[in-house]
């Protein structure tokens, strides 16, 4: 007769809090919630927009608002985690070699945040010319 | 050990939504951080001037066909990208219930959002 | 001369007594040069002879010593008690598998979907012996040389969360090793593999978590295997959009 009764170990629901890698993974799929709320704030903006300048104006108002300010400060820092993150993961999902050399991870990143500089300096130019 | 019959193997169509994922995730990485920096901190605390930001610059701009573009992908794309991570997310903590459901109403709430900013901008021309 | 010494907790579980594991302490005199595995077979020559564990190679290549230190996947023989001292050390059977008994666990649903990703070379057309052997330009093989460094030790299914939430996924090791042979220029078998990689349970199950590249003892990156089947698996579903079988 066998003696073998292998024993499972169940995970905990909050599994992702009890290490620090998974928390920072959360973290970052978790930036999503604060993205979306971004973007619904935009897509509320564009409906204001076609209603005409004095709801257009009256949503440039609630944006002053201290809370806003509080949620868009919360909401930059979360996405620029999700900018951090996204492009130190990027090397992996890229497969360029050069003369049977795979491209550095070391030039990925560096280029992907080269990028990221000339966007934003770029888009901080084109809204105050 | 090894089965002899071939087993039967079942395509996922998660490409589709990790093509729009992958293409809004990028799109957040590079743009989300200066937008929100634009029109949630600097216009509204007036680091920027407002007039930059007039409703005449806007809807100027909004009502072009390649201005339009801009908009509806800046606003919606993004939301492929979030709610694709929210429904692993829900995964992730444990809410298995319905998960078909669950994906229903995250990619159809993406969805929504885009065809409501798309409605918006075709009907301002 | 008084010695130094390090106490270590390991977790028991011994199936024909007990119901559940529990935690027994040990201790261990410490050197600096002392492995995980050596502080092992220090209790089981001199404390308690009923602890279980696997080891062979002492030296990160058979991949059998894998298990749980201070709640990170580690390979026993390449991990240091020096690295924690003077804090206390604690062992558990490696995540994510059932246990058998004390540090050892089954394995049998690893070794499967290893096997699964049907990993050998599958030739285009076979050739005859005369033919020649299939050659390989060193270009062609730093394609999957990396991918090709595992020692089947399974700390990346211990890093896994997805794995840990459906054991269902195919998971990092059979990924990346599936990778390897799909990005070989002599293999042929890339049609057979894809048919795995597309499902849910292929590489759609994962959501870069990336942890089981941190916790590789070969670096093989098998999260990196996966993002790159992802993309090829995108391709394939584009193709078969128009040619469907
Ligand atoms: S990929 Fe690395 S961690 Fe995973 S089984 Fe192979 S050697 Fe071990
Ligand atoms: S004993 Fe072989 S890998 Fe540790």
């Amino acid at each position: 007769m066998t003696k073998r009764k292998p024993y499972k170990r169940e995970l905990p629901t909050d599994w992702w809090l009890k290490h620090a890698f998974y928390t920072k993974y959360m973290i970052r799929e978790g930036s999503s919630v604060l993205i979306t709320l971004y973007s619904l704030i935009l897509a509320w903006g564009v409906l204001r927009l076609s209603q005409g300048e004095a709801a257009f104006n009256g949503w440039l108002e609630a944006l002053q608002s201290p809370f806003s300010i509080f949620i868009h400060l919360l909401a930059l820092a979360l996405a620029l985690y999700h900018t951090i993150t996204w492009f130190s993961l990027a090397p992996k999902a890229v497969d360029l070699w050069l003369k049977g050399k795979r491209l550095e991870d070391k030039v990925i990143v560096a280029g992907h945040y080269g990028a990221f500089a000339v966007v934003t300096v770029f888009c901080l130019l084109i809204i105050t010319l | 050990m090894s089965e002899t019959t071939e087993k039967t193997y079942k395509r996922s169509h998660e490409p589709v939504f990790w093509g729009l994922f992958g293409a809004g995730g990028m799109l957040t990485a590079f743009l989300t951080p200066v937008m929100i920096l634009i029109t949630g901190i600097l216009i509204p605390l007036g680091i920027i001037n407002s007039q930059n930001f007039s409703y005449e610059k806007i809807h100027g701009f909004a009502t072009t066909w390649y201005g339009a573009v801009i908009v509806l992908v800046l606003v919606a794309l993004p939301l492929w990208h979030t709610l694709h991570r929210i429904f692993h997310a829900l995964h992730d903590i444990g809410i298995n219930r319905g998960r078909d459901w669950q994906q229903v109403i995250c990619y159809g709430f993406a969805f929504a959002a885009s065809i409501f900013v798309f409605t918006l901008l075709l009907q301002m021309f | 001369m008084s010695e130094l010494m390090i106490e270590i907790d390991v977790l028991r579980y011994r199936p024909e007594m007990d119901e559940k594991p529990f935690t027994q302490m040990f201790e261990v005199p410490y050197t600096p040069d002392m492995s995980i595995l050596e502080a092992l077979q220090y209790i089981k020559d001199h404390l308690d002879s009923t602890i279980s564990f696997r080891w062979s190679c002492r030296m990160a290549i058979c991949g059998s010593c894998g298990m749980m230190v201070n709640g990170v996947p580690k390979l026993g023989c390449k991990a240091f008690l020096r690295d924690y001292y003077p804090k206390k050390v604690s062992l558990e059977p490696l995540a994510n598998f059932p246990i058998e008994r004390d540090l050892v666990v089954v394995m049998d649903d690893f070794i499967k979907k290893l096997e699964e990703v049907k990993p050998y070379i599958i030739p285009e057309k076979e050739k005859c012996l005369s033919e020649g052997t299939y050659q390989q330009t060193p270009e062609q093989m730093a394609k999957f040389k990396q991918f090709s460094m595992c020692i089947n030790c399974g700390l990346c299914y211990a890093a896994c969360p997805q794995y840990a939430l459906d054991n269902k996924f195919t998971g990092p090791a059979a990924l990346a090793l599936l990778a390897r042979y799909n990005r070989d220029s002599r293999d042929g078998g890339e049609a057979q593999r894809m048919k795995i990689v597309n499902q849910e349970e292929g590489v759609w199950g994962c959501t870069f978590v990336g942890y089981c590249s941190v916790v590789c003892p070969k670096d093989v990156d098998p999260a990196a295997a996966i993002q790159l089947l992802k993309v090829e698996s995108s391709k394939d579903y584009l193709i078969g959009m128009f040619k469907p079988e």
